[in-house]
């Protein structure tokens, strides 16, 4: 799809700061990401990745800077909140599935109760999008009854379902098990490709190489470098992007 | 890399062959002390099993029971009313019926013996009358039953409504409307009693508790300061006092509050303080379920744009509850045995129906018969909940997860 106003920021970050408790969880994080964008996110455990992406659809509060989405701001409003989850989905590294509703049941709530689509519409989108992500004869199964690639890609389908134009992945691949890493990571490349924006945090590198417009290396709560996947990987500047990537590299 | 077999084969389970010796060497008299073990037990159970037995087959006086049956069923309640009750209960089992075949699909066992319940009843020595009555329930219920199947999908709504309507419609049945004259007088709650009183308060208790209870569980964990207060307060002074605690309040404190004109039916304020018990404690354990429903699914709730209200009604709750049956059946198969209680306010429950019966001089030396048929009765009822209770578990797939 080319909109040709493709070069606009659609989230727009600016001096992001987050405390829990006394905790100085976000030190300051400056991003814009233009429509159609592939943001990878990585860095070591506890840097702050999880609570960034977080922030963005409210799931976590800043406490100061500014956040846009879609030129909307994040505020106390709920109305604004509101309106900017509408906009983006988020795939978690535990699924989150419904475990007491159908796979069905899974997708077609958050259309059905959100927008009030006729069952008809939502059902029968629903069933599209399980065929995007190759699990449509899943679709009357309780996600209990799924392998985690499964679960996962029905995540995927549930939150594309709301017809979003911003899709959060956070650690969507490290709860798989290897051989269920693949099917996942070939829905999230198809999606890339179908011109969503993403932001991704994950330590999968390949993947982030394909398909990664620009990644982030976070550290301590702030973005240490950013670049093209070329850069990052063949000309890192900082050190602790080097020792970083040596050690997840290796495996 | 090695190879084995290019198709492996692949093997049924191994079949466990059971013969009754084997069974028996088994799990009986595997070693000698189990063996010991087993020939104790059974002389135990014998030497026990044998004067019981022969008492109740032999030297009982069953007709204290049988004489006082309608007493100890509907308590005072006129005999020349008890029509109403059976229709209350046709009307019963025909919703029942409804249900049962618009929701559930395929033919199960457990109907056929609910259906079969009232015709083994019938073979016990009621009056032939009564037997007729009985058989009836049966019938009704399989009227109920062939309707729902022939259009399943319109049914089950309509056996929704149909619930609904029961209960205000089957009151009022039993209650009456026309003033003390004509075709349907009313019946003063004061002579409801027995198996009838003690299913009403149970079964009413229940309903009312459960929404209060929820929206207590609800109002306990409220930002609003004010409303988790008073949930709090609520909830915190009815566990802190016993039920026959409240009932008294009920009887002797709340006239101290009313104008002297206003009498309240006892039934009324046994209900209401039977209700508030039970909600207080149906709040903690729904709290429970609610605090054992991991983050995550509030956050992909949220992520979704589902609002907090569809969150709680969509999502939270439905896994809380299902979390919580168990307890929930076991709180209130201890509420149905608690409405015991109401004897306090002067009413009549199928116990305190064999209290009076015994009061009888006719029937001195019989309280063995009555107090082991009202544990019978209990026993029944109580099994009867904890055995739905298990099938509804299976029937949500409690155990999968
Ligand atoms: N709810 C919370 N309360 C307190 N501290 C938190 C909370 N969530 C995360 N943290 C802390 O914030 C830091 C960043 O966490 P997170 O964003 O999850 O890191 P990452 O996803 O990069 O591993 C960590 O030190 C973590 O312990
Ligand atoms: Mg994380």
């Amino acid at each position: 799809m080319s909109e040709n106003n493709n070069n606009d920021p659609i989230i727009v970050c600016q001096d992001v700061h987050k405390w829990y408790g006394q905790f100085h969880a976000l030190r300051g994080i400056d991003m814009e990401v233009r429509k159609g964008e592939v943001i990878v996110i990585f860095g070591p455990s506890g840097s702050g990745k999880s609570t960034f992406i977080r922030t963005i659809n409210r799931l976590e509060e800043h406490q100061s800077g500014q956040i846009v989405v879609d030129s909307i701001e994040l505020t106390h409003d709920v109305r604004n909140i509101e309106a900017i989850r509408k906009e983006t989905g988020m795939v978690f590294q535990q699924f989150n599935l419904f475990p007491h509703l159908t796979v069905l049941q899974n997708i077609t709530l958050a259309p059905l109760q959100v927008h009030k689509w006729k069952k008809e519409k939502a059902e029968e989108i629903a069933m599209q999008l399980l065929e995007r992500v190759g699990i449509p004869e899943q679709a009357e199964k309780f996600p209990g009854q799924l392998s985690g690639g499964q679960q996962q890609r029905v995540a995927i389908a549930r939150a594309l379902a709301m017809q979003l134009k911003i899709m959060l992945f956070d650690e969507p691949t490290s709860a798989l098990d290897p051989e269920m890493i693949k099917e996942v990571l070939d829905v999230m490349t198809e999606l890339a490709e179908s011109g969503m924006t993403m932001l991704v945090v994950t330590h999968e590198m390949g993947f982030a190489r394909s398909v990664a417009d620009r990644m982030f290396f976070f550290d301590e709560g702030q973005i240490v470098e950013s670049g093209s996947p070329e850069d990052i990987y063949n000309n890192p500047q900082e050190d602790r992007t080097k020792l970083f990537l040596s050690q997840i590299l290796q495996h | 890399m090695t190879t084995t077999t290019a198709k492996s084969k692949v093997l049924p389970p191994p079949t466990e062959r059971y013969s009754l010796l084997g069974w028996l060497h088994k799990n009986l008299f595997s070693t000698w002390y189990n063996a010991l073990l087993t020939l104790f037990a059974a002389w135990l159970t014998y030497a026990m099993l044998k004067p019981t037995l022969t008492w109740i087959f032999g030297e009982a006086r069953w007709d204290v029971i049988s004489a006082n049956l309608k007493l100890f069923m509907i308590g005072r309640y006129p005999i020349e009313q008890e029509w109403r009750v059976w229709a209350a209960l046709f009307l019963l089992t025909w919703v029942i019926g409804l249900s049962w075949g618009s929701w559930v699909k395929k033919f199960e066992l457990s109907g056929l013996v609910l259906l079969l319940i009232p015709v083994f009843m019938a073979l016990l020595p009621f009056s032939m009358d009564d037997r007729l009555k009985i058989l009836g329930l049966s019938v009704f219920s399989l009227i109920g039953y062939v309707i729902a199947k022939s259009q399943p999908a319109t049914f089950s709504k309509v056996s929704i409504f149909a619930w609904l309507l029961y209960f205000p419609v089957g009151l009022l049945i039993i209650r009456g409307l026309t003033g003390d004259e004509g075709f349907f007088p009313v019946v003063d709650t004061q002579l409801w009693g027995g198996l009838m009183l003690t299913v009403l308060l149970s079964v009413l208790g229940i309903m009312f508790s459960f929404p209060i209870g929820v929206s207590l569980a609800l109002g306990r964990q409220s930002k609003l300061p004010i409303i988790s207060w008073i949930s709090i307060g609520f909830i915190e002074t009815i566990r802190g006092v016993p039920l026959i605690t409240i009932l008294f309040m009920m009887d002797l404190m709340l006239p101290l509050f009313l104008p002297s004109e206003i009498r309240i039916e006892s039934i009324i304020r046994a209900l209401v303080g039977i209700t508030f018990f039970s909600a207080a404690y149906m709040a903690e354990n729904v709290r429970g379920g609610l605090q054992s429903i991991p983050r995550g699914q509030h956050e992909a709730s949220h992520a979704l744009g589902l609002s907090g209200f569809q969150t709680m009604a969509f999502i939270i709750m439905p896994q809380a509850l299902r979390a919580v049956i168990p307890i929930l059946v076991s709180q209130f198969i201890g509420l149905l045995k608690d409405t015991t209680l109401v004897m306090i306010l002067s009413l009549f429950d199928i116990l305190g129906i064999g209290k009076a019966v015994l009061g009888n001089p006719d029937y001195i030396g019989t309280s063995r018969e009555v107090y082991l048929f009202i544990a019978a009765v209990f026993w029944i009822l109580s099994y009867g909940m904890s055995y739905a209770s298990q099938r509804l578990e299976t029937a949500l797939g409690l155990g999968e997860r």
